[in-house]
């Protein structure tokens, strides 16, 4: 694991991606840091770092695009099967690879709220939570984006797949907000997903009965479920949807709230992809 | 050593393995030898745990591939098709990055890397980039990979495609040396390739093995065989007496045409007694009216075992014995000088140009190397 591991740092590092990636996200940091704590004279950090979040959408998918598509695309990944290595440990290797890219600007953050202390006074514990959980929603999509990469074999197609879902996540909330919270609107849109879950499994198995199948259970359930109790679905989209927007959770933190379910959120985004992710590649093996 | 079971690998409704079984020993090397497309690739693919079996089992020293793939993958030095190479590293870095991964650690390591890098002769070019390499020198460095850490078993997948003939001699002088401490295995659609460097022969066609046999028994029995194919007017029973009574025709078969019959002789050694059937048939006033020599070759055992002909395509036995395979009857074809060559010689006259070739076109349309068709 650790011979991987060091080869996926040297390769960020030998090219433009380690270096480009680090010296955006510093870059885009230091202005805002510059314009909220330097010029507008704001104590807190957690504003310029608040103010930076959406640079995710782009820095991300540029450091994890190529991790699994180009090895797809070369050919190298055999090599990766072939050793006697697991594929979790690869997998582990790759994503702790890109965390540690990613850990070098936030290590350089550190230093920010530090420097801010000494012209005044500066609540240092809001500052450093908001910073790990920058550092832990950072790490979460990394862990999506590096799914997305497994899927496919073109860096392109993996950035702009992840780009989309990213942008997905930041405007989730916003997208809640748009669906009628009524017990009616939450049944339709579970029978939107139930037909677009359908869909999925048509493609994955290539067995329409199964597909059609599983559709219509799916969908008698809900039914079933909203005339029993049409109550429990006043929201429940809404609610859900929210649930899965990512850059949110990060809000409390600014507000000076230490936010633990958001960083217990954020780390079983991270085990729930890194698995998708072994499960991608060992899928991989039995196509 | 290996011990391959009942392989069969479906993609979708096509099935590039079919129910393949075969043992390796150790110390020994295996020839793969197959037409584009016959399953090679995925069958080895499917032994060294890059790829999953639809059903059957393989097992590397006892060790299951599936149930115990990190211990069986610690027992194989493995060379994919396109050789997997990180184009953004030198060669030295390569190699120290997969002999990490393979568990070598400190001065052995570094050790195993020169050792590897001197075997393939890899020295001049062992800190140059990887991407800027000559197709021959990524092969070299795809080779030496695979035999990186002294793994008991190396399977390599069409070694010297791309590589010059000089350094084709030098791979397979490096395949036989590494065949006396390891065992290895091979695969190529190149028939001299195999007979140059391999013990054992194993044909697949069609996803079906179709022949597993030693090298020499398939030589000495490709020595001793020859037929003539003729047409003569006359009946056909009187035909046969005649020609039975000619020294070396062993056997005679024939068949009825419009006028005449058409026979089949099968003969002894290799002594060409077309001469000799033409008196005896002239004294008799018996004309032949069309004769074509033909000599069982390695070659054209290969293109009958992997052709589109009813044993190829499987009548329901997956292994043919020796006995089978050489009584199978090849189409009439005009006499051919390079024929006459000897298997060894053979070896040696492998044109450069011909082991570059990657693709060969469809089964039906396998080209020979030389002579043949």
């Amino acid at each position: 694991m650790s011979a991987i591991y060091r080869r996926e740092l040297r390769s960020y590092f030998c090219g433009m991606t380690g270096v480009i990636f680090i010296a955006f996200l510093l870059l885009m940091t230091g202005i805002y840091m510059t314009v909220y704590n330097l010029n507008g004279g704001y104590p807190n950090f957690e504003y310029a770092l608040s103010g930076v979040i959406f640079i995710f959408l782009i820095a991300v998918p540029v450091l994890t695009m190529r991790s699994l598509a180009e090895e797809k695309h070369a050919r190298t990944d055999q090599l990766l099967y072939a050793l006697p290595v697991s594929l979790t440990e690869v997998v582990m290797a790759k994503y702790l690879a890109m965390v540690t890219v990613y850990a070098v600007p936030i290590g350089v953050m550190c230093f920010y709220p530090l420097i801010l202390s000494l012209y005044g006074t500066v609540t240092l514990g809001s500052a450093y939570g908001s910073i790990l959980a920058f550092f832990l929603l950072g790490c979460a999509l990394i862990a999506i984006c590096m799914f997305v990469s497994s899927l496919t074999e073109s860096q392109v197609i993996a950035a702009v797949i992840s780009v989309a879902v990213l942008l997905l996540t930041y405007l989730m909330s916003g997208i809640a907000g748009l669906i009628p919270s009524t017990a009616g609107a939450s049944l339709a849109g579970f029978l939107v997903i139930t037909v677009l879950i359908g869909l999925i499994v048509n493609v994955m198995t290539k067995n329409t009965p199964v597909a059609i199948g599983v559709t219509v259970l799916l969908a008698l359930a809900v039914t079933v479920l909203y005339f029993v109790n049409s109550t429990m679905f006043e929201g429940l989209l809404p609610d859900l949807l929210t649930g899965l927007a990512l850059f949110d959770r990060f809000q409390s933190f600014i507000n000076g709230i230490f936010d633990v379910t958001a960083i217990v959120y954020y780390i079983t985004v991270i085990a729930l992809f890194v698995y998708l992710t072994v499960q991608s590649l060992e899928k991989k093996r039995w196509s | 050593m290996i011990e391959v079971k009942n392989l069969v690998k479906k993609y979708g409704d096509f099935e590039a393995v079919r129910d393949v079984s075969f043992t390796v020993e150790k110390g020994k090397i295996y020839g793969f030898l197959g037409p584009n497309g016959a399953g090679k690739s995925t069958t080895m693919n499917i032994i060294t745990g890059c790829l999953a079996a639809t059903s059957g089992q393989v097992t590397i020293n006892g060790y299951d591939i599936y149930e115990d793939p990190i211990e069986a993958k610690a027992c194989i030095g493995y060379l994919p098709e396109l050789p997997p190479l990180y184009t953004d590293m030198t060669p030295e870095e390569y190699l120290e990055f997969v002999g990490r991964a393979k568990g070598l650690k400190g001065e052995k390591l570094y050790r195993a890397v020169d050792l590897v890098i001197d075997k393939t002769a890899l020295q001049d070019v062992k800190n140059r980039l990887i991407k800027n390499l000559s197709k021959g020198y990524k092969q070299r460095v795809g080779i030496a990979q695979a035999i990186l850490g002294d793994p008991e078993v190396i399977i390599l997948d069409e070694p010297t495609v791309g590589l010059d003939p000089l350094q084709i001699i030098e791979i397979r002088e490096l395949i036989k040396e590494l065949g006396k401490e390891h065992t290895v295995i091979l695969s190529s659609h190149i028939l001299a390739e195999i007979s140059a460097v391999c013990d054992h022969v194993i044909i697949i066609s069609h996803g079906k093995i179709v022949a597993s046999e030693t090298l020499e028994n398939l030589t000495t029995l490709y020595e001793g065989k020859s037929y003539i194919d003729m047409e003569v007017r006359g009946d056909g029973e009187t035909a046969e007496k005649l020609a039975l009574s000619v020294p070396g025709v062993a056997e005679a078969e024939w068949e009825p045409l419009e006028a005449g019959v058409h026979m089949r002789l099968t003969m002894d050694g290799r002594k060409d007694v077309r001469e000799d059937i033409f008196f005896r048939f002239a004294e008799r006033r018996m004309p032949i009216v069309a004769m074509n020599y033909e000599e069982v070759t390695l070659e054209k055992v290969f293109l009958e075992l992997t052709g589109d002909t009813k044993n190829a395509s499987g009548s329901g036995d997956t292994l043919l014995s020796t006995e089978e395979i050489f009584g199978i009857s090849t189409a009439a074809e005009t006499a051919d000088p390079a024929a006459e060559e000897t298997a060894a010689e053979k070896t040696e006259a492998v044109p450069a140009g011909d082991t570059t070739e990657h693709d060969n076109g469809t089964d039906g349309e396998y080209k020979p190397l030389f002579g043949g068709k």
